[in-house]
């Protein structure tokens, strides 16, 4: 006898019935952008949030007139700031520019005339103070810094942190509408295949009905195929994206590491998460393959008598 | 017990120029469990029509059908599945599976059923075998003669042992010795308590095995008895 159990998986002919090489390669495409919008999610967070740490931890005060005396007899008003800072709660490593340093940060500004003290301007004093959480806000520090040194400025870099951030999270916005869209195309795309398995095998599943299959008989069969199918189009398109992402990052280290030393490889650079992207689409897309024929094929048994 | 109760069934065809067509009209009848019937009439009486109803291949328009102690009309889809399970059926065109062998065929209601292969092994053997394919369990339907294909057809229509065989011309494709082998194989279904309804325009097959007749003209029903 030769095999006679040989179908029993294969119940309804859907290896045949449904295209097992096309499916596979379009969901490892839709894999693959995804995998490309969940890395873009993620270096705009690495990025905003190594940004926002700088942004958010400093604060710059410029003193007009630093050399002069707050009273007749007083401190410098630049000391008097300076006294004041390192006086307030949540501020640390005052530091005052030196004039070297002042002229470095001007230069690309106003060339060499920064570096050689003939501007005919009299410059600020520039003081950069670290903040943390305790530490006021510029609108309160600003008029008591004011009251010993008018004139006083002071930024905080909330501005730009708040501007980082709304970036962020449009940034992330958009990744995760593409992963939803790319989902959901991904589904439509197993969706036809499923139909067309259905209309290929219209007669043998009308048989099966009329023999008392049941509607989760027939829907298990198409999903456990569409589901291999699928998760073998998403582990194909996790594998390719792994050395494109490895790269991209290896690329995007720049903006993030803060010295040389921290710079990066093509196997260090891949943040932890996306290292799992292989077994990440293959679960999901898995999961695509099964609802999408579960939700398909039940739909289209409900026409059967 | 099976009980028509003045059952129509009428074909709803859109645009056509005659209207809708009457199939089946007011129907009534019992048949008690175990019963045995011939279905006869001229072709395009309602025969197989009446046979759909049976098999929960169609809704009546009107009346009631109870098949087996069950109000199909109150069944849900997962009821009417099950209930089709107790129902064997032969096809006029046997409806095998073209890519089953012989052996699958047989075996699909079984499997259905979630009985255990070992089981459905034995069983199947030992049906196909009985019907006069045993070396033929392995071939497509397109690999066996019509007469080959209708007996896999009758195979997988008792394998399960049905509370109700429904058969629309079993003997069609079979020699009279094949024929008779096939009714032998029916009336034992019958004795063991089977319900059977069998459609036929062989009135010599009747004539040989009498029992009570259901007589359909123009979707009517003229005889019962």
């Amino acid at each position: 006898m030769a095999k006679p159990h040989a179908s029993r998986a294969d119940r309804i002919g859907l290896r045949a019935a449904m295209a097992d090489r096309l499916l596979p390669f379009m969901v490892a495409a839709m894999s693959f952008l995804a995998a490309l919008a969940l890395a873009g999610s993620i270096a705009a967070g690495a990025l905003a949030s190594h940004w926002l740490s700088g942004a958010q931890g400093l604060m710059t005060v410029e003193v007009p007139t630093p050399s002069q005396p707050v009273t007749a007899n007083g401190p410098l008003r630049q000391d008097a700031v300076l006294t004041l800072l390192q006086a307030t709660k949540g501020l640390s490593d005052a530091h005052l520019l030196s004039g070297a340093e002042l002229a470095t940060l001007l230069k690309p500004w106003l060339g060499a005339a920064a570096a050689d003290g003939t501007l005919p301007i009299a410059l600020p004093a520039v003081i950069v103070v670290k903040a943390d959480a305790r530490a006021p806000d510029a609108a309160v520090l600003g008029p008591k810094l004011a009251s010993v040194a008018p004139g006083t400025i002071v930024d905080s870099g909330a501005r730009w942190a708040d501007r980082l951030a709304a970036l962020t999270t449009s940034l992330r916005a958009s990744a995760a509408a593409v992963l939803v869209i790319v989902a959901l195309v991904a589904a439509s795309v197993v969706a036809v295949a499923v139909r067309a398995g259905l209309s290929q095998r219209r007669e043998a599943i009308e048989i099966i009905h009329g023999l008392g299959a049941l509607d989760s008989d027939i829907a298990n069969q198409f999903a456990l195929r569409a589901m291999r199918l699928a998760a073998t189009g998403g582990l194909l398109g996790g594998v390719v994206a792994l050395p494109v992402l490895a790269w991209l990052a290896l690329l995007s280290s720049s903006f993030v590491a803060s010295a040389p030393a921290e710079r990066l490889d093509l196997v260090t650079a891949l943040p932890p998460l996306l290292w799992g992207a292989p077994v990440m689409f293959t679960l999901a897309t898995a999961l695509i393959g099964w609802l999408a024929a579960q939700i398909t094929v039940r739909g289209w048994l409900k026409r059967l008598a | 017990m099976i009980r028509f109760t003045h059952v129509g069934l009428t074909y709803h065809r859109a645009g056509a120029a005659g209207g809708d067509a009457v199939a089946l009209d007011d129907i009534d009848f019992d048949i008690p469990d175990g019963g045995f019937r011939w279905l006869t009439g001229p072709s395009g009486a309602g025969k197989t029509s009446l046979l759909k109803l049976m098999y929960l291949a169609a809704r009546p328009s009107s009346g009631r059908i109870d098949l087996l102690d069950t109000d199909t009309l109150r069944l849900d889809r997962r009821g009417t599945a099950l209930l089709r399970r107790r129902i064997g059926v032969v096809y006029q065109d046997f409806r095998l599976l073209r890519h089953l062998s012989a052996y699958d065929n047989v075996a699909l209601p079984l499997r259905l059923a979630r009985r255990k292969e070992v089981q459905v092994r034995a069983d199947v053997t030992e049906l196909l075998r009985w019907v006069g394919l045993a070396g033929r369990l392995d071939h497509r339907p397109e690999e066996l003669s019509g007469g080959e294909q209708q007996r896999v057809a009758i195979a997988r229509a008792v394998i399960a042992r049905p509370s109700l065989l429904l058969a629309d011309e079993p003997t069609g494709n079979l020699d009279d010795d094949q024929a008779e082998r096939l009714m032998h194989l029916i009336r034992s279904l019958n004795r063991m308590g089977t319900t059977i309804i069998v459609a036929t325009h062989n009135m010599g097959l009747v004539a040989r095995h009498p029992a009570p007749v259901l007589e359909l003209v123009d979707g009517r029903l003229v005889r019962h008895g």
